[in-house]
């Protein structure tokens, strides 16, 4: 288990594509539907990234909103989030799964007793949106030690002086935020000039798997197909409240939309 | 216990990563904001030890604000409590009717500095929002102001003073449609614009430098406050400093200068709303926009609802400045009720010509609970933080009338 996170790259590496990361909120819209949308998604995703989600969600546009509102109004919880995680693994046990969320649902648990929790439910890896370097120093070694691997997070307004520090702390992901905004709004810089910023970390630290994230959907993905992974978030949820709000079933629409995204990217 | 250190101003006793006491601030904010943050910090170092910057400071402060506000004794009040000396710190004389006119002008003097054209603020009682509305017109800034949506049905007169500033007012839907969304939704903003946009957050919180701009702002009120209180008595009495605490703004620029000074000599009180009160109510510390502080949370550690009449207390997080304060034992903190707080504007009002806004009332409320337990020779001073018209509407749906 340890290395499932870099065997999904060397995998996707050897089919000559990015690996395709999914991000859906746990509990949207409700526990069993988004445990049955990963199930459904997982034979077209590398790596599946689920949302914690929490109600003051800073960083998020209003399609990750949207989906953490569902999924907290039906009441998911902490523990329920573990135990999903649980079941997933029990019929996926190869496919690597992230937990990504805010630091102060982690904080209010306990990071210890977080990580614990995490490493006996088969996490593979961490995200926390809020919780960035230096800060998260002791967090990331907290998690090597558990055999979690802690994504940091690269921006566009990273300076290289820093970026040489985080990729440095980093583990074996670093997922560079495509572009200054929120999750899920439209890509604000050029294609050019996204993969000329992938390309500055890469030449850093070549053997970093380096993703992409932000703004990435059918219309973008293609063109980003040089990365060592793409991250489509947003644009999976909003597909969610399409389908419930048009009273369609989300996990064959969803489905639907990840082999598309697969399909431009092979 | 936390200790205070002496002559060390109260926003610079945080360590390198923003914490004070180990424990209250930090800087939990998406990579995307760190430089940003970063090299606003660096202005505002620079910034405030630049005698220029100071001056053209000193210089809005008293020819576009109005300069010193007035301190007087309220002698009918005094009177009809029988106890203690009461005294008002009427800041709602400042143009632009509180407080937040200190701290929307500096954002916008460093907005200027910093050679950005956008600036963008949340509010909740709108007093926020009209300063930097009007700051922004003043500077020729182009201002966005968000605003929860039920905050802006309820303090619509100020809604539509920043409309006719040329601000535009950014309608916040989501969650309870209050302070803490808007907060939220500002916060989003600034990550998406922050390389063209200066981000000025309404109140002493957010990451580090946010609260340090704020509470350096608001000083200027305890500053002014020990002039006026060493002409009147010819030293610093024996007192106490009631203050309205929200996101806790207006009471630490109303303490700053007082810090150093023993409790028993110069007793600092904090007055939350009775359903939005983080720092009364043993609430735990939680991570809220951008940082450690007392909070209130459910359970599953996900932010509470708040309930206040009041949309500038309505909001369940506190600058991490008053967890420092409170750990320390340097300040407490007690609560009023809607019920409390318009009791105590109907008793003022009736006695005394000012006309305190919601939030402000609150910390008369208090005030009127203490006064008659202490002697003549006590001196309470109350800083009247906010104008009354622009809750006129809520004073006459729940008391039946607005005084003249």
């Amino acid at each position: 288990m340890k290395n499932s996170i870099n065997n999904a790259f060397k995998i996707a590496k050897k089919e000559n594509r990015p690996a395709l990361i999914s991000y859906t909120v746990c509990g949207d819209n409700t526990k069993d539907k988004s445990l049955q949308i990963l199930n459904s998604i997982s034979k077209d995703l590398d790596i599946a990234e689920w949302g914690i989600p929490h109600n003051c969600p800073t960083a998020d546009g209003k399609d990750i909103q949207n989906s953490s509102y569902r999924a907290l109004q039906n009441g998911i919880r902490l523990n329920d989030i573990f135990k999903l995680v649980k079941k997933f693994k029990k019929t996926k046990p190869s496919k690597p799964i992230i937990l990504m969320g805010y630091y102060q649902v982690i904080f209010n648990y306990g990071e210890r007793k977080f990580i614990q929790k995490c490493k006996a439910s088969g996490v593979d890896g961490l995200i926390v949106v809020d919780l960035s370097f230096p800060d998260n120093k002791n967090f990331a070694k907290l998690c090597k030690k558990n055999s979690i691997c802690f994504v940091q997070l690269i921006a566009p307004t990273t300076t290289i002086k820093r970026m040489r520090e985080i990729i440095k702390s980093s583990h074996e992901m670093i997922y560079m935020i495509s572009t200054i905004s929120t999750t899920g709004s439209a890509l604000k810089y050029s294609i050019k000039k996204i993969i000329k910023n992938y390309n500055v970390i890469k030449r850093i630290k070549p053997s970093k798997n380096v993703v992409i994230g932000f703004g990435i959907t059918e219309k973008t993905i293609s063109n980003l197909k040089s990365a060592d992974g793409l991250v489509v978030g947003s644009a999976i949820c909003r597909e969610i409240t399409r389908s419930l709000k048009g009273r369609q079933n989300p996990v064959t629409n969803v489905s639907k939309l990840v082999r598309k995204l697969k399909n431009k990217i092979i | 216990m936390i200790k205070l250190k002496k002559k060390t101003p109260l926003i610079d006793q945080h360590d390198r990563f923003g914490f004070y006491g180990n424990k209250f601030g930090g800087n939990y904010c998406a990579e995307t904001m760190r430089k940003p943050i970063e090299d606003l910090s660096k202005l505002f170092e620079k910034l405030r030890k630049d005698r220029k910057f100071l001056r053209k400071r000193d210089h809005y402060f008293k020819h576009y604000l109005g300069g010193e506000t007035p301190f007087f004794k309220l002698e009918n009040l005094t009177r009809h409590l029988g106890g203690a000396q009461i005294w008002c710190k009427d800041v709602s004389a400042i143009k632009g009717d509180a407080h937040k006119a200190y701290h929307a002008t500096v954002n916008a003097l460093i907005c200027k500095e910093s050679g950005k054209r956008y600036i963008a603020g949340d509010t909740g009682a709108g007093m926020f929002g009209k300063n930097l509305a009007m700051a922004a017109k003043k500077m020729n800034l182009k201002c966005k102001i968000f605003m929860g949506t039920k905050d802006i049905s309820r303090q619509a007169p100020n809604v539509k003073f920043m409309r006719d500033a040329g601000a535009e007012v950014v309608p916040v839907d989501s969650g309870s449609k209050t302070l803490v969304d808007a907060v939220s939704e500002c916060m989003r903003h600034y990550v998406s614009n922050c390389d063209n946009t200066h981000l000025a957050v309404g109140s002493a919180i957010g990451c580090n430098i946010f609260l340090k701009i704020c509470a350096w702002s608001t000083s200027q009120i305890s500053r002014e406050l020990k002039k006026q209180l060493v002409k009147e008595f010819g030293e610093i009495p024996k007192l106490k400093l009631i203050n309205v605490i929200g996101g806790g703004s207006s009471a630490l620029g109303f303490w700053n200068e007082f810090i150093d000074f023993d409790k028993k000599h110069v007793e600092l009180i904090g007055v939350e709303a009775k359903y939005a009160a983080p720092l009364s109510t043993n609430a735990k510390v939680a991570i809220l926009h951008g940082a450690a502080q007392y909070c209130l949370i459910d359970k599953e550690g996900q932010i509470a609802e708040t309930h206040s009449l009041s949309a500038g207390l309505d909001y369940p997080g506190s600058s991490p400045l008053h967890g420092l304060l409170k750990d320390s034992g340097r300040a407490r903190y007690t609560n009023a009720s809607d019920k409390e707080a318009l009791a105590a504007f109907k008793l003022i009002t009736k006695l005394e010509d000012i006309r305190p806004s919601l939030e402000p009332a609150h910390a008369w409320s208090e005030c009127i609970r203490l006064a008659p337990k202490l002697k003549k020779s006590d001196v309470i001073v109350v800083n009247n933080c906010g104008k009354g018209y622009k809750d006129k509407k809520i004073y006459i749906e729940q008391l039946g009338y607005y005084p003249k």
